[in-house]
């Protein structure tokens, strides 16, 4: 993706560049296919262990992390394919680390849900619910320690937002004005449980307000609204002004993992949020504004497809890990 | 090699910190009243003054989100030493520390590392109590990923220090705050010790005692009182739990053929037991008598000044045990 290899801007300056809309657009259809392919492999029991899809959450996974120059970090969470895959991560080396292979990033240890590639700028995805946002907080504190002026964004469900961790870091990123977004993906449940249920305050927003941070919600299913409003967050945050929080709408159009029944959802709000899937909202607007037509796109969706396809059949005949490879990097 | 002076323990560490903090930049130090106070003892004095607010942060009291945001310093490239006060309060700090700190080394496939130290105090005789006593570092060593230190004296707790943080994984040092006044031979340049060997403090062919940290010292005060009657002791300060030198532990024991090993923490299912086992399983055949553990008892720390220093062992509880194994 072009946007992860530009450069950040000179510190207290706004971020200035013509936003990649389209690029955008591929990197949500990606993410998609990716979670697709992952869905029929896990329900063949390819894939050990739990799977967690974030289809139907690709316009916060990708406008958040389009709004970031190189060298800016993310901290992703259990629901993670499509931050690691928008902040850069090869498609083979995601796919085989998710189906336990030797070649995946991780030599097969991890999974989908201990997915690090610090290579790209990625603290991993996190089985702790929360245990990301520590780790893109603390990253921020030795950026600013080095002098650097990096931005570094912390993703959470609204799970987490009932997590001890996450009021203590708003603090601490408060209290020393560390560059940090705190991005709230709010799919409406945690785990099978309706946030509603176990949240009290009469708005999330407030969670950060109350630290004095800038906090907003917005519509997560709109990748433009996602991208600028990131995108005053982080040239707030290079410009040491410190912390924002941003909540953004969304739903996960499968359950908590591959399996889940989903008994607990309601279908007329299925049906509504279905209808408000972002990647034909982005799709249609891109062909009204003329950036793109209804052909050129069948196409990109049919190269896509063929992509993810043959990282698919490449994984699949990938060799497991060998058995000598188990007492490895245990220690340095 | 430079003349040795006789410091305290807690300036040998003190020392180790400046050190380290001006020969690398990326080492920073966070915790709780360790900048502008100096430390609750008095153990981080100076630094502040000399390396700033950048490098030294003062947190609020939120161990949980403090350690955590000193993990992901660590994996972005920071050397951050951390400082919880009471060993107790590591409790708070469990969750980053066994699921995020102790595996990212793994799950990365050796891609990342947290190049941390965790630094706190425990042990007992200030009447502190329940909640701020403790020594987990049984619990740590039960988590494959994290090393564990547990110095005895000062010239090992400052080289082992400077080792800590120059360590690429996640080093738990823990100081027995009875042991911070103690003093000895520390050398001006503060040789490094490395983590994984332990140190003969004492040559002896009766009995082999192995001591964790402050027992170590009431393992060498057990030894003096036996020597007056003929009996010569060796005294072995395993130094680091993880990696723990099985081999000098090994090689006393198949000298003395008796063994007593000596935790200040509860004994069930702690590092005696482990120890234990070891020389079981490794020289059953040069032993003449069974391993003998002695532990702190199974409770929680009482306040009581009857009550607290029959909690654990001392040095006549060791001379004692030691009789009792060689008749």
């Amino acid at each position: 993706m072009k946007q992860t290899t530009r450069k950040a801007a000179a510190p207290g300056r706004p971020e200035k560049y013509p936003p990649d809309w389209l690029g955008m657009h591929r990197m949500m259809l990606l993410i998609r296919h990716f979670e697709e392919s992952v869905r029929s492999l896990a329900t063949a029991g390819a894939v050990p262990g739990l799977v967690h899809l974030c289809a139907g959450q690709e316009a916060t996974n990708v406008g958040v992390i389009a709004a970031l120059a190189k060298g800016d970090m993310i901290a992703s969470h259990h629901r993670g394919h499509g931050h690691c895959l928008a902040k850069g991560a090869n498609v083979f080396s995601l796919l085989a680390e998710i189906l336990g292979k030797d070649a995946g990033l991780c030599g097969g240890r991890s999974g989908s849900m201990h997915f690090i590639d610090l290579d790209n700028g990625n603290l991993g995805t996190n089985g702790i619910v929360g245990g990301g946002i520590p780790l893109a907080a603390g990253a921020a504190l030795a950026a600013r320690a080095r002098g650097g002026n990096e931005v570094f964004v912390c993703f959470f469900g609204d799970g987490a937002l009932n997590q001890g961790l996450l009021h203590e870091c708003m603090n601490m990123t408060a209290i020393w004005n560390l560059p940090v977004v705190f991005v709230c993906e709010n799919n409406g449940f945690g785990e099978f449980t309706a946030i509603d249920d176990v949240t009290a305050g009469p708005s999330i927003v407030a969670r950060g307000e109350v630290f004095g941070i800038p906090s907003k919600m917005i519509d997560g299913m709109d990748v433009r609204t996602v991208f600028t409003t990131t995108q005053r967050a982080v040239a707030r945050a290079r410009a040491g002004k410190g912390p924002s929080f941003i909540v953004c709408n969304t739903w996960r159009f499968g359950g908590h993992h591959v399996g889940d029944k989903q008994d607990y959802k309601m279908d007329a709000e299925t049906k509504r949020w279905l209808a408000r899937d972002p990647i034909p909202k982005s799709g249609k607007r891109l062909i009204a504004e003329g950036l793109t037509t209804a052909a050129k796109l069948k196409t990109l969706e049919a190269q896509i497809t063929t992509q993810v396809r043959d990282a698919v059949d490449r994984v699949r005949n990938a060799p497991e890990a060998a058995a000598t490879r188990l007492a490895e990097h245990v220690y340095g | 090699m430079v003349e040795p002076r006789v410091i305290t323990f807690r300036e040998a560490v003190l020392e180790a910190l400046f050190l380290e903090m001006h020969a690398d930049p990326n080492v920073m130090l966070i915790g709780e009243d360790v900048g502008a106070a100096g430390g609750v003892f008095k153990q981080t004095e100076g630094l502040f003054k000399t390396f700033g607010a950048t490098r030294i942060i003062d947190t609020p009291i939120s161990e949980p989100g403090a350690f955590g945001m000193a993990i992901g310093a660590a994996m972005a490239g920071a050397r951050p030493v951390f400082e919880v006060m009471f060993g107790d309060f590591m409790t708070l700090c469990m969750d980053q520390l066994v699921n995020q700190a102790a595996k990212v080394r793994y799950m990365s496939n050796g891609r990342a590392s947290v190049p941390l130290v965790l630094r706190t105090t425990m042990g007992t005789g200030a009447n502190l109590g329940p909640q701020h006593s403790q020594g987990f570092y049984a619990w740590a060593a039960h988590v494959p990923g994290l090393k564990v230190v547990v110095p005895s004296n000062p010239a090992d707790a400052a080289g082992l220090m400077r080792a800590a943080i120059r360590d690429d994984d996640p080093v738990l040092f823990f100081e027995d705050r009875m042991l911070y006044t103690a003093k000895g031979a520390v050398e001006a340049d503060i040789p490094l010790v490395p983590i994984g060997k332990a140190r003969v403090l004492r040559e002896g062919r009766d009995i082999t005692l192995i001591g964790i940290g402050r027992m170590a010292q009431f393992a060498l005060d057990a030894a003096k009182r036996l020597a007056a009657d003929g009996i010569e002791a060796e005294v072995i300060d395993p130094r680091t739990l993880v990696p723990l030198d099985q081999e000098a532990l090994l090689q006393s024991v198949r000298k003395t053929h008796r063994a007593i090993v000596i935790d200040g923490a509860p004994r069930s299912y702690g590092v005696t037991g482990e120890i234990a086992s070891i020389i079981n399983e490794d020289a059953f055949d040069w032993l003449d008598a069974p391993v003998m553990r002695l532990g702190a008892a199974d409770t929680p720390v009482p306040i009581s000044r009857t009550l607290e220093p029959l909690w654990r062992p001392d040095a006549a509880r060791i001379e004692k045990a030691v009789w009792t194994l060689l008749s």
